[in-house]
């Protein structure tokens, strides 16, 4: 039946068609048989649902999508993935795949976690994973990233390769996440240099700030030409224009998320590391073998971390590095605490 | 004498628009090397094959109904509200303040104190502008489009440093309590016993919506301040000299209008989310504006256009999550048979004008 329709379909396609025919016979044969037929049926296939931004953000998505990929790649399975257009979606979403049979489903984004705790309670059976967010309950994982740490890092790079002693920060919004990834940047840069300036601007209001690079752009030469000369991008696609305008003026940036020195080679400092995409990557390797529980990505377990690679490293000194491996080894020990401005809502090295 | 019958103008110009509209989605979906006749029963599955999927299309339904109403009621007065996104998230603020701050102790009740106070947050909204435009002359379309975006702010601000419970991540207000728990369809038709999905977010505000249909009707056509507001859309200097003040006209309308805007929230707000999240309106503000042209400004025409857009939105999801397609194609067909059925009219309209005519003339 699947293959009169699925001429030039990819395999994932198939299968979830195969199972969209299933629902339309189920109407005809019944309850009984539907639950016989759709376990006959059952699907190991994991998918992946992007939030609000799309799977193209260059950014948080894009590494979530980047782990699923990389995933397809070296096990040759196939995955079904979806882009939410409006919040009503989530819960649709979820339970949709949950009823294909998809397993795990991974979901990214502090958003999703209303809809799953929905939605898992009626699929036991199944495995989800929700990252930015904690869920209790036995069958989903939680994978938060201490953003903090990795900020902080790249807070200490920013203060030394600063020569004006003035840095930016660019949010895409101002939302708890962004303030939790700028007042991190912020004690970074006041550990290297406590008479530092952290100029912080937020891109806008509306959805579109996390996809604007010409605010981006715009918001880059107003830091400049108070004085900064490295800028720090947290603002998903609007980051290109903010490490586009920076390269052009001849300053300094910091990229985030994915690594992104690659962008503009010699001209961004290191990029803050969230591998979203490790946390996916190893969800669909761990498949309905998944482990639930709560997983903290942070320094120490290399959940977040800075980017070094041939594109930086004649920016990077070898006494910058030590600096930062230090304060890394330190956060990781717990001799380092980096104030988590999501533990009480305040940031002393940063006002909002 | 009418070029054509009521029946051709109503159903077959529609049929033969979302036809072609159609013909041309399958030959996009073709040349990406989809199958389209699966698209299509896809679409039609997903959007009104089952209870829950008419429970989706109806939840979006909703909220075009009263973004439609709110853009139709301010047209008739020539006003061009295009801050109905505004006045919605507004109202928003308004279904949050009623939920989260009075102890209601029926659902009932909350629905009525939401109706009240999003209808009066969204009416403030789009008074703001209404009265520059009157006593100022500050064109209502770039104020109610700036308004938009200061309301944006607004709830941003409201949400993260405001409203939003300490130690929560996402900038959004909390749960709303069970008493403000709306029903939703599996609730009300299980009362005359139809089985509904239980999981579909098409909630007792679409009768709601209804009722606002029949409130503007009633207004616009059966009251003299409806009779007003028309004669000031038709022709302002006219409507000056039969003494009818151009200030309070257009006060009232765009009340009304920002009214209508912000009650779309007791669906989206109170009936589903069942909280206040960032930009919880999501454009149905704007797809009011073709939803009203759509319907020529009439309330049945409104109803009929906010179904097809729901079904659209509906359709086009499950044919994104059960075909893989990526939602920018998803997008491309949406559009496709807005501007055939919405921009496009006239090509359709005039040829099947010219058949009728013809067929007349030989029988007389």
């Amino acid at each position: 039946m699947s293959v009169t329709w699925g001429l030039n379909w990819p395999d994932q396609v198939n299968n979830t068609y195969w199972e969209y025919e299933m629902t339309l016979m189920t109407k005809f044969l019944g309850a009984s048989a539907a639950l016989a037929l759709s376990a006959g049926a059952a699907l190991a296939d994991p998918a992946i649902i992007f939030d609000l931004g799309g799977k193209f953000d260059k950014s948080f998505n894009e590494a979530a999508f980047g782990g699923a990929q990389r995933w397809a790649e070296e096990t040759g399975g196939s995955f079904a993935e979806f882009e939410i257009t409006s919040d009503a979606q989530r819960e649709q979403a979820i339970r949709q795949f949950a009823e294909a049979g998809n397993n795990p489903i991974v979901m990214a984004g502090f958003s999703w976690a209303t809809p799953l705790e929905t939605v898992a309670k009626d699929y036991p059976d199944l495995k989800f994973e929700i990252i930015d967010m904690v869920v209790d309950l036995p069958n989903v994982t939680s994978v938060v990233f201490n953003e903090h740490e990795g900020s902080y890092l790249v807070g200490m790079m920013a203060a030394m390769a600063s020569e004006s002693g003035t840095v930016g920060f660019i949010g895409g919004m101002d939302i708890p996440l962004i303030r939790k990834f700028a007042c991190g940047y912020a004690q970074g840069v006041m550990a290297v240099n406590p008479d530092a300036t952290v100029i912080s601007n937020m891109t806008g209001t509306t959805p579109s700030a996390w996809n604007d690079p010409v605010k981006g752009s715009e918001l880059t030469l107003a830091q400049i030409s108070q004085g900064a000369d490295v800028v720090y991008a947290a603002a998903g696609g609007t980051g290109v224009g903010v490490l586009q305008t920076a390269a052009d003026q001849g300053i300094l940036s910091i990229g985030v998320d994915s690594n992104q020195n690659y962008l503009h080679p010699g001209q961004v400092l290191t990029s803050m590391m969230k591998r979203v995409d490790n946390a996916v990557y190893e969800a669909f390797t761990a498949g309905a073998d998944l482990a639930p529980g709560f997983n903290v990505m942070g320094v120490a377990n290399g959940g977040v971390g800075y980017a070094l690679d041939d594109n930086n490293a004649s920016l990077v000194s070898a006494e910058m590095q030590a600096a930062v491996d230090q304060a890394a080894a330190d956060i990781s020990s717990g001799a380092l605490m980096v104030h988590d401005y999501m533990s009480d809502e305040t940031c002393d090295a940063l006002s909002f | 004498m009418e070029k054509m019958p009521k029946w051709a103008d109503v159903i077959l110009i529609p049929a033969i628009s979302i036809l072609l509209a159609a013909i041309i989605s399958g030959l996009v979906l073709l040349a990406t090397g989809k199958d389209p006749l699966n698209a299509l029963a896809i679409m039609f599955d997903g959007a009104v094959g089952s209870s829950r999927a008419w429970g989706y299309t109806l939840y979006y339904a909703t909220n075009f109904i009263f973004t439609g109403l709110a853009v139709a009621v301010a047209f008739h007065a020539r006003m061009f509200n295009i801050g109905g996104e505004g006045q919605a998230l507004l109202g928003g603020v308004g279904v949050a303040v009623a939920c989260l701050y009075i102890p209601w102790p029926h659902w009932t009740l909350a629905l009525l104190g939401a109706i009240v106070l999003s209808g009066i947050f969204g009416a403030f909204w789009a008074a703001i502008p209404a009265f520059l435009q009157a006593k100022r002359g500050s064109h209502i379309v770039i104020t109610t489009i700036m308004f938009n975006f200061i309301a944006y702010s607004l709830i941003n601000h409201l949400l993260v440093n405001v409203m939003k419970p300490a130690g929560v991540m996402e900038p959004a207000t909390a749960s709303f309590p069970e008493a403000a728990h709306l029903p939703n369809f599996h609730d009300i038709l299980g009362l005359v016993g139809i089985d509904f999905a239980m999981d579909a977010p098409a909630n007792i505000a679409f009768f709601v919506a209804l009722l606002a249909c029949w409130f503007l009707w009633a207004l616009i056509w059966r009251t003299r301040i409806g009779y007003q507001i028309r004669q000031f859309g038709e022709s302002e200097s006219a409507a000056r000299y039969a003494g009818v003040s151009p200030t309070k006209i257009i006060m009232i309308s765009m009340i009304l209008s920002g009214m209508f805007a912000g009650m779309m929230s007791i669906n989206n707000v109170m009936g589903e989310a069942e909280r206040l999240v960032l930009n919880s309106a999501e454009g149905a503000g704007f797809i009011g504006i073709a939803v009203a042209l759509m319907g020529r400004n009439h309330p049945v025409g409104i109803v009929l256009a906010a179904i097809l857009f729901g079904f659209l939105y509906q359709g086009g999801t499950q044919l994104s999550i059960q075909a893989q397609i990526p939602k920018e194609m998803v997008v491309v067909i949406q559009s496709l048979v807005i501007l055939f059925t919405g921009a496009l009219d006239h090509m359709v309209r005039s040829p099947v004008e010219r058949i009728f005519l013809a067929l007349r003339r030989k029988e007389a």
